[in-house]
């Protein structure tokens, strides 16, 4: 019956899935336009889709503001930083975890990190602990609070359960200590996961605004997302500029722009590691 | 490895013998261990103010004990069942709205045969889930500006007077929540395709041979076999309905529209980090851990009877 002709269903599919790429891409679509267009079209509502007087105007002005430099400095540091520490940990602790027939207080460990899923101290304990730490206006105040996560701890521990006994133990026999073993034996073998968990670290610091925002007070250590919502959300004008009848650039065009240069990494990055996240989260979906 | 043989015969030495087996394992854990204790458990330990009335110059330890104090001015204050109200409704109409569109999404996206096509809806649908709460909100000030937004235009183009959306209470819940699918839609529905994608497709020949047809065949065939799916997260969902994130609902509230927009978190911080009250800004948070435990393991309870489905 489904051969060549063209059914309804066919149609009607096409139709939303188009409906749901479009509606994903049109507001990037429009604010590149926008943050390309000339003064004149961007103040007359004239861009829908394409740019209108193509011109680079308002990415000169984001580059030149010292203030947004910095923010993205500071924000490439807290990602390397943050993966990097997240990612040792992490590491470590879910392969140690994975072994739960020779860990001695398995259960116990499990426990303590299982509960942490289901409860926490909350926003203000959180803080005074940090400040306890004296950690309050570091880097470190941006990268260690956040750097270990329950689920992440719990998704490579299942896929280090996967890892072949046999080989674990020929291992042993070569004369490698379980550090050895993770280092020559497994991680090689883990590229999917390491992969999909170093992308979503450092893509979660790449947007993380809380901890900065909240443990942060010196403006020379913000990272680009509390910028982001001073600049845009708030509407404080750029460092240095005065965007005036004079000017060649409107402030919707800077402030796209801001927005494209603060998401343009990301959205870069992401499409290639694709085919292991999927991988990566359909290990800690179906097991977890 | 090598004395395995020799057994010892105390459990004081057989359990020697497993720490000295699981040494390094202790070790690779640790550093773990320690994050955890400072991150999660210390903050734990650090509720005990919520019943005290701390003072940053006396400390955790120094402060005085006010018992429930804190609770009961909670209780009392003006805007208290506001609060809770406005932090259920956002996540109760959340999921109402939320939960089924990338269940949908996913039956569709099924039936697509062709690959690359697939693949590329899939890639650009995952996209908004890797963008920021900042940047999202950032857009969604920028698209509702009253004088320069992109939609207030096209109201206006409709023969509308424009909507001042962010200063209205009313549109908060469905920016929010709308903003919210847009962002989850796509990524929400990798589960279920997985889920799918796992069905066995002698299933479908078989109620095609029985002249089901398409809609038929995702009732009767589909959407059974991804049931137990479904009602786990669904489980989560329902655990999580009174906790609602600082980041968003901060972000997109302004003190125009906080009778519909201020939620338990909110107020928390605007206590605890503005206002300097601490300890009565924990006792909420307390409060709010509270509720959302009791949610969880009751939503996870009555689906153990119901479906025999469950969490833990």
């Amino acid at each position: 019956m489904e051969k060549k002709k063209i059914s309804i269903w066919t149609v009607l599919k096409v139709v939303f899935l188009t409906f749901m790429v479009l509606i994903t891409l049109y507001p990037f679509i429009f604010m590149v336009s926008a943050s390309l267009s000339d003064k004149l079209s961007v103040m007359r509502n004239e861009i829908i889709l394409w740019p209108k007087g193509l011109n680079f105007e308002a990415y000169k002005f984001v580059f030149r503001d010292r203030r947004i430099f910095r923010a993205y400095e500071n924000t490439i540091i807290y990602v390397v930083l943050g993966t990097a520490i997240s990612m040792t940990v992490t590491t470590l602790g879910a392969y140690g975890l994975s072994k739960k027939n020779r860990l001695v207080f398995f259960k116990f460990f499990n426990l303590l990190i299982v509960i942490t899923m289901f409860f926490g101290g909350g926003m203000i304990p959180k803080y005074l602990v940090v400040k306890e730490l004296k950690l309050l206006d570091t880097i470190w105040a941006v990268v260690l609070p956040s750097a270990i996560s329950a689920w992440n701890v719990i998704v490579m521990r299942t896929f280090f359960m996967e890892f072949p006994e046999e080989i674990e133990q020929s291992g042993f026999i070569d004369g490698l200590n379980d550090l050895g073993v993770l280092y020559y034996l497994v991680l090689p073998t883990s590229g999917a996961i390491l992969a999909t968990m170093s992308l979503f670290n450092a893509v979660g610091y790449w947007n993380s605004f809380m901890e900065p925002f909240l443990y942060l007070q010196d403006q020379k250590k913000l990272p680009l997302q509390v910028i982001l919502r001073s600049i845009v959300i708030q509407g404080s004008s750029l460092e240095n500029q005065y965007v005036s009848v004079d000017t060649p650039v409107v402030e919707e065009s800077l402030k796209y722009a801001t927005i494209i240069v603060s998401v343009i990494p990301i959205m870069t990055i992401y499409p290639f590691t694709q085919k292991y996240f999927m991988k990566g989260v359909m290990v800690g979906s179906l097991k977890g | 490895m090598s004395n395995t043989n020799i057994l010892p015969k105390t459990g004081m030495g057989r359990f020697l013998k497993r720490l000295n087996d699981s040494k390094y394992l202790l070790i690779m854990i640790l550093p773990m261990l320690t994050f955890f204790i400072l991150f999660n458990y210390l903050p734990m330990y650090g509720i005990i103010i919520a019943f005290k009335q701390y003072s940053p110059f006396k400390g955790f330890f120094d402060s005085p004990w006010v018992g429930f104090k804190h609770f009961q001015t909670f209780f009392a204050y003006q805007h208290a069942w506001r609060l809770i109200r406005n932090t259920f409704l956002l996540s109760f109409y959340s999921l109402i709205w939320g939960f089924p569109a990338p269940i949908i999404f996913a039956l569709i996206l099924n039936e697509v045969k062709n690959e690359r096509g697939k693949k590329l809806v899939q890639t650009v649908t995952y996209m908004p889930h890797f963008i920021s709460t900042v940047v999202v909100v950032s857009m969604i000030t920028m698209f509702l500006s009253p004088s320069t937004g992109i939609v207030n235009k096209l109201v206006e183009a409709l023969g509308y007077k424009k909507i001042n959306f962010m200063i209205n209470p009313g549109w908060f819940r469905p920016i929010y929540i709308a903003s919210g699918i847009w962002q989850g839609v796509g990524w929400g529905s990798i589960i279920y395709l997985a889920a799918l994608s796992n069905i066995d497709p002698t299933l479908y020949a078989s109620a095609m041979i029985d002249g089901a047809n398409k809609l038929q065949r995702i009732i009767h065939i589909s959407i059974p076999c991804i049931a137990p799916t479904i009602i786990t997260l669904l489980i989560l969902r329902t655990g999580n309905l009174m906790s609602v994130g600082f980041e968003k609902a901060f972000l997109l509230q302004g003190t125009a529209t906080y009778e519909t927009s201020d939620v338990i978190q909110t107020f928390v911080y605007r206590q605890g980090m503005r206002a300097g009250n601490m300890s009565y800004a924990t006792a909420i948070g307390l409060f709010n851990s509270v509720i959302n435990l009791c949610f969880l393991v009751s939503a996870n309870y009555i689906s153990r009877r119901v479906n025999e489905t469950s969490l833990w």
